[in-house]
């Protein structure tokens, strides 16, 4: 937990807070912070800049009944929702997106696993399983990436990410992430660019296409 | 207590009374404080009146329900407030569950309420109006630019090209937060 050296950029932490970060990016910040204090710490002070910006705004008349309505309901009882704690090597907000359940690997080919969690217009999300010595699948990317490694390691070009390291990938990043030699590699990685099925379904369409 | 109170910003006394006491009063009058201001916060991103209010309301009643994590060693009243509001925002205009990060162990424990530090609450208080103070002081296209970003009306492309953010003062505020998070760890262990 100490040895954390790849962080969360500033940008990404202050989107995170502020609330813009699109879900699948906004999922790997929020494990990422679970992980890494320095982060933790970092997001605390992008949300003492929104006390402050919220702070400074002009008072809006309110409709009067809001702060009886309010204060009627003090007693109400809440209604809590579930909330999933760290799992193994699974942090919290991981957990959740499993809704508790442990992930449901489908295989891609070459031992490497995958369980999207979710996936839509503004990008996708899923957990990666790749064993010693496989390349990390779908690195043709687009737009913005974030892998977070939650066993394992594995290293490219820029170098290694152990276990709570984030990798921040853009177009300008040609690499090629590896998994280390020892435990196998999970990681959580999202994208902004469309969910391609290279492995799968090319190879299931292709033979109707040509027929 | 009444020693700690009496130097502690009166949202702070208020909140704590809140938490410790279940003070209604004490809520009232953070009522008056908030529930205005986040209507306009909430307001200036489309959100029409009526809306609004709910989402005030919302926002109000968790800080009542979850007054229990409430640190005022680890942020002010309105830096949680701000991220309550935040959170009931999304959850509500987008639909989305926001995904949270986890609480760490030693504020879910409860374990050091009773030996509540008050020079570092202090000390959160007092960068935190530094940094309202640098803020202040920042050209008023700067000023405009954090207040875009924090209300959530720019992308983290666009926050990334902007250089107008008073670095120094969250550097040291992030320092401050780490030793704190560091010292409650070590607390745990």
């Amino acid at each position: 937990m100490t040895d954390i050296t790849h962080h969360t950029p500033d940008a990404l932490l202050a989107a995170y807070a502020a609330g813009t970060l699109p879900q699948p990016f906004a999922l790997v910040v929020a494990a990422h912070i679970s992980l890494c204090l320095k982060c933790r710490a970092a997001f605390e002070a992008h949300q003492a800049i929104g006390g402050i910006v919220l702070e400074g705004f002009d008072a809006v008349e309110i409709s009067p009944d809001l702060k009886t309505n309010v204060l009627s309901l003090l007693d109400a009882p809440d209604q809590e929702s579930d909330v999933y704690a760290r799992t193994g090597v699974y942090p919290g907000p991981v957990m959740q997106a499993l809704k508790g359940k442990p992930p449901r690997w489908r295989r891609l080919g070459g031992g490497v696993k995958q369980n999207i969690l979710s996936a839509d217009e503004s990008g996708s999300v899923r957990l990666l399983y790749i064993p010693p010595g496989q390349a990390v699948p779908d690195h043709t990317h687009g737009g913005l990436e974030l892998t977070l490694v939650l066993q394992g390691s594995f290293s490219d070009e820029t170098g290694r990410f152990d276990v709570g390291d984030l990798e921040v990938a853009d177009e300008d990043l040609d690499h090629t992430p590896i998994a280390d030699y020892g435990a196998p590699c999970i990681c959580l990685a999202a994208t902004d660019a469309p969910l391609k099925f290279n492995s799968v379904l090319p190879r299931v369409l292709q033979p109707l296409f040509r027929i | 207590m009444t020693l700690i109170s009496a130097q502690l910003s009166p949202l702070t006394a208020q909140m704590l009374a809140v938490r410790d006491a279940r003070d209604r009063a004490a809520f009232a009058a953070l009522f008056d404080h908030f529930a205005p201001r986040l209507k306009g916060f909430i307001m200036r991103s489309g959100t029409g009146s009526g809306q609004a209010e709910e989402i005030v309301q919302d926002v109000m009643l968790t800080v009542w329900r979850k007054a229990d994590q409430f640190d005022p060693q680890k942020a002010q009243v309105a830096a949680w407030v701000y991220q309550i509001a935040k959170n009931r925002q999304i959850d509500v205009l987008r639909k989305e569950n926001r995904p949270l990060p986890e609480e760490l162990k030693s504020d879910a424990q409860d374990s050091g309420r009773t030996d509540t530090d008050a020079g570092q609450i202090l000390a959160v208080e007092q960068e935190a109006l530094q940094l309202k103070e640098a803020i202040s002081k920042l050209k008023p296209d700067q000023r405009e630019m954090i207040e875009k970003a924090y209300l959530g009306e720019l992308t983290h492309q666009e926050i990334k090209a902007q250089t107008g953010l008073p670095l120094g003062t969250i550097k040291s505020r992030i320092r401050l937060g780490l030793e704190r998070l560091r010292h409650d760890l070590k607390d745990v262990r």
